[in-house]
């Protein structure tokens, strides 16, 4: 028998890296297969070649015993291959409906496309209302669209990009329980994620990619999260460890405070408080967009508070400027590495100054000193192995992950009291994500109170000592991280809210 | 089929070459203009580039003329570029050029005829002081109501152009010019004449400051912390505020860097070239300064050699006119070509043109 799909011998070269080098693989129908590497392995080239926006340099794909060269998305759509991509196009002011009809080749009429959402969505576990606006959906519902639209293709073969980064415990369950039953009607799955528990849970099979080339197929289950990430990493590391002490004194009290919404901050914050004691972490989850921007900023002193108070060792800071905060010690690593962390035209060295210039002492009398710039930008760079060509690279000019080490490891230098992170790992690879993590256990058990702000859960649970969750502008009150079960966690980040939505949809549809 | 991309970070060769390639084609379309009004296009290229600077009879004239205009349009063009650099868009510097004449003239006036040493300096003071307050308006309201200061600036410079012939008639108007607009002619004004200072070359003291603030504000931007937060509000504007600047204070700051250096350059060209308020004592330096800081690249360095540029082809345009009867619209346009040019070609900086089908990587 033929295989359903295979992958021969594929190679891409773009210049000066070599993205794919002879990459082979094969699935059967009803497979689910992850692809599993870390940033810049080669995952995503080898993928926009199967789905046509990439041509290989050399190598052959089958298709059901036909050759597959796709031209362009188009022929590889019309070939029964679909994908969902990790960042959306759709677009908000369009309903779903519309949005779906603008994907396809033919769109039927309205009615007619209606009834087929409504069908398709009950059928596959995921109702969703047609004539709803998508940006009134929350991302799991933008998730669904998308999913939706492939579906409506019949898919052979269906591609999912890093699906879950971006969803609630709960809506990965129903996603996952979609793609079984998609699996179990014939259609292939080549997941990519770099969630390694989910990949053991989902995936009957596991082709690793390291740096353009296949360095192992293998049966997920039956390898332990640690192998794999091994295997993907190509060396071994350290998993986190989180040290059993007592914490300290207060270091950060944050008292009530509300944050009335602006044109720059589109959620209040409602009287949020929080204690973090000296050693410990904690750990606000939530899902993006229920405040976490503003909190940080509201902890910067980039934006100030409606009312309410913040404290640092027992000092409050009321309106004070961001940087008397930071020479207190209130040091923040915000969300967005390039445009808001550090500026994406400067180097590394001015990247270095940018937080750094007052603790460091690397101005005096607003003359900078960029000798003692450079000493502390490479303190960076070799502390928190930022890979690099030198201090005078210019940020944009890093890796995602490598410049959060930098971005991270900057803060760190510091000698914080307290710390503030935002998605301290978001679109990190694996081995920069324990490293970071890592760094900050290593804060914490210094003697820095650290707060890290993550939509990743699996994150939180390893690094933080209570996690609190933010919901539309309200923080829950802090627990001790064993206090929680994954299911409570994932209900207070607003997954109660996706359940009533489902049943509801699902009454509609029936 | 042809595709813009946009390059990962700016080609460092093109932001040095699309000057020359800006000024180039502005040579290559003004040719196609003049002949097309019927002059010879190579004597009209030749009679505003090489004849100030090289012709035996035209020179000796030419030459110092061209410092003399050079000089405020370095001094106010260095001054909006820090603002441009910080995304701050102040287009009112011909009323703060204004303002900053009137406020300086007015202490000179006001001093009429007492001879001391410090009255120059005081003038000084007062022009920057008269182009800041006037910068000052579109601050404020930036600031505090978040008015664009576009429009803001520009529209005060028509408020300015008012006040100017209202006072050339009305308050400092010469009381023994007879009856004719015009204040005293400062020139003839020993301690606040700004008088040539080596005879002949048009050196002046505006000159000389010109150059001491390009070097200090190069300094600036490289060595102080100002600069390094101007800069990087230009790039970034949350960066910046991550970094420690308040937005508010470098609205104000920037808009006063641009208001008292084009303040700064009236008074210097009040006491000096110009002589007298007149009601059209202004002649645009305001505006032909934000061509002047696109073509010098935002840098200091590059705004002198641009100031210099600029001003030889406001003398060569001027020779142009009387000596092949060429329109003051066409110099002009040419003038104008200069920034279109320039800006389209700072394009390719920023993209590159690539052929074939769109590769994803």
């Amino acid at each position: 028998m033929t295989e359903f799909f295979e992958v021969g011998e594929l190679s891409k070269a773009y210049p000066g890296v070599q993205a794919n080098d002879r990459v082979s693989f094969s699935m059967d129908a009803g497979e689910i297969h992850a692809l599993l590497g870390e940033n810049g392995s080669g995952k995503s080239t080898l993928v926009k070649m199967i789905y046509g926006i990439v041509r290989p340099d050399s190598g052959r794909m089958t298709l059901l015993g036909q050759p597959h060269a796709p031209a362009n998305p188009s022929v590889a759509r019309s070939r029964g291959i679909a994908m969902v991509f990790q960042h959306f196009s759709l677009f908000n002011a369009l309903t779903v409906a519309e949005n779906i009809a603008l994907g396809m080749h033919r769109p039927p009429r309205a009615r007619r496309l209606d009834d087929q959402i409504r069908a398709t969505g009950s059928n596959y576990g995921l109702p969703l209302n047609p004539n709803a606006r998508v940006g009134d959906l929350s991302v799991g519902e933008r998730q669904r669209v998308e999913i939706i639209r492939c579906l409506l293709q019949d898919p052979k073969l269906l591609i999912m990009d890093e699906p879950t980064s971006v969803l609630t415990p709960q809506e990965t369950g129903i996603l996952f329980a979609t793609l079984r039953k998609l699996a179990s009607e014939g259609t292939a799955i080549l997941y990519i994620s770099h969630k390694l528990e989910e990949i053991r849970d989902l995936c009957n099979n596991a082709t690793i990619l390291r740096a353009g080339r296949v360095v192992a197929t293998c049966s997920p289950q039956e390898k332990s999260a640690r192998e794999l990430a091994e295997m993907m990493v190509g060396s071994s590391f350290s998993a986190p460890e989180r040290p059993n002490s007592a914490f300290g004194e207060p270091l950060l009290e944050v008292r009530g405070i509300s944050l009335r919404p602006g044109p720059t901050f589109g959620t209040p914050l409602k009287e949020v408080s929080f204690t973090v004691k000296r050693g410990e972490i904690l750990g606000i989850a939530g899902i993006a967009g229920n405040g976490q921007d503003e909190l940080v900023s509201t902890l910067s002193g980039e934006a100030s508070v409606d009312s309410g108070d913040i404290l640092v060792s027992g000092a409050s800071l009321g309106r004070t400027s961001l940087e008397s905060r930071r020479r207190l010690g209130l040091l923040v690593a915000p969300e967005e590495r390039i445009g808001h962390a550090a500026a994406a035209e400067m180097n590394l060295v001015e990247n270095a100054f940018l937080t750094g210039a007052d603790r460091m002492e690397l101005a005096r009398f607003g003359i900078a000193n960029w000798r003692k710039a450079r000493k502390f930008a490479e303190a960076i760079i070799e502390k928190f192995d930022v890979r690099t060509t030198g201090a005078a690279s210019y940020a944009g000019s890093l890796s995602g992950g490598n410049l959060q080490k930098f971005v991270i490891g900057r803060e760190i230098l510091q000698d914080p009291l307290v710390l503030v992170v935002n998605q301290p790992t978001w679109g990190v690879d694996a081995a920069a994500a324990a490293a970071i993590r890592q760094a900050l256990l290593d804060l914490a058990a210094s003697g820095s109170a650290v707060v890290a702000v993550s939509q990743d859960l699996d994150e939180l649970i390893e690094i933080s000592s209570s996690i609190a969750v933010l919901n539309n502008g309200s923080l829950s009150q802090p627990r001790p991280v064993a206090n929680y079960t994954r299911d409570e966690l994932g209900i207070l980040m607003g997954g109660t809210h996706d359940i009533r939505l489902t049943a509801e949809e699902s009454n509609d549809s029936a | 089929m042809i595709r813009l991309e946009r390059r990962r970070r700016q080609s460092r060769a093109w932001a040095l070459a699309t000057p020359v390639l800006a000024v180039c084609a502005t040579v290559a379309t003004g040719m196609v203009m003049f002949a097309l009004l019927g002059k010879d296009p190579v004597e009209a290229i030749r009679t505003i580039f090489w004849a100030p600077l090289f012709d035996p009879n035209l020179a000796s004239y030419a030459r110092p003329q061209i410092l003399v205009k050079a000089a405020p349009l370095v001094l106010i063009a260095i001054g909006l570029s820090l603002g441009f650099r910080a995304n701050i868009w102040n287009i009112g510097a011909e009323g703060q050029y204004i303002m900053g004449a009137i406020a300086g003239g007015a202490t000179a006036l006001a001093l009429y005829p007492l001879d001391a040493w410090w009255i120059f300096p005081l003038m000084i003071t007062a022009g920057i002081a008269g182009g800041v307050a006037w910068a000052m308006v579109p601050a404020l309201l930036k600031i505090r109501f978040n008015a664009n200061e576009i429009l803001v600036s520009l529209m005060l410079v028509y408020v300015a152009e008012q006040l100017l012939a209202s006072v050339s008639i009305g308050l400092l108007r010469n009381p023994d010019g007879i009856g004719f607009p015009g204040s005293r002619n400062l020139q003839h004004y020993e301690s606040a004449a700004n008088s040539e200072l080596i005879t002949g070359t048009g050196i002046h003291t505006g000159v000389i400051a010109a150059i001491a603030v390009a070097l200090m504000v190069h300094a600036l931007l490289r060595l102080h912390r100002l600069g390094f937060q101007i800069r990087l509000a230009g790039l970034s504007a949350r960066s910046a505020a991550h970094s420690g600047a308040n937005p508010k204070r470098l609205t104000a700051i920037c808009l006063a860097a641009g208001g008292g250096l084009a303040g700064l350059a009236g008074i210097f060209e009040l006491a000096g070239p110009a002589g007298q308020l007149t009601i059209d004592f202004n002649v645009g330096y305001g505006f032909t300064a934000i061509i002047v800081a696109f073509l010098g690249r935002l840098n200091p360095l590059g705004i002198v050699l641009a100031g210099l540029l600029m001003a030889l082809t406001y003398i060569g345009g001027e020779m142009a006119q009387f000596m092949l009867n060429l329109p003051a619209a066409a110099i002009q346009a040419f003038q104008g070509m200069l920034l279109f040019f320039l800006l389209s070609m700072d394009f390719l900086s920023r993209f590159r043109i690539a052929f074939g089908t769109a590769r994803i990587n």
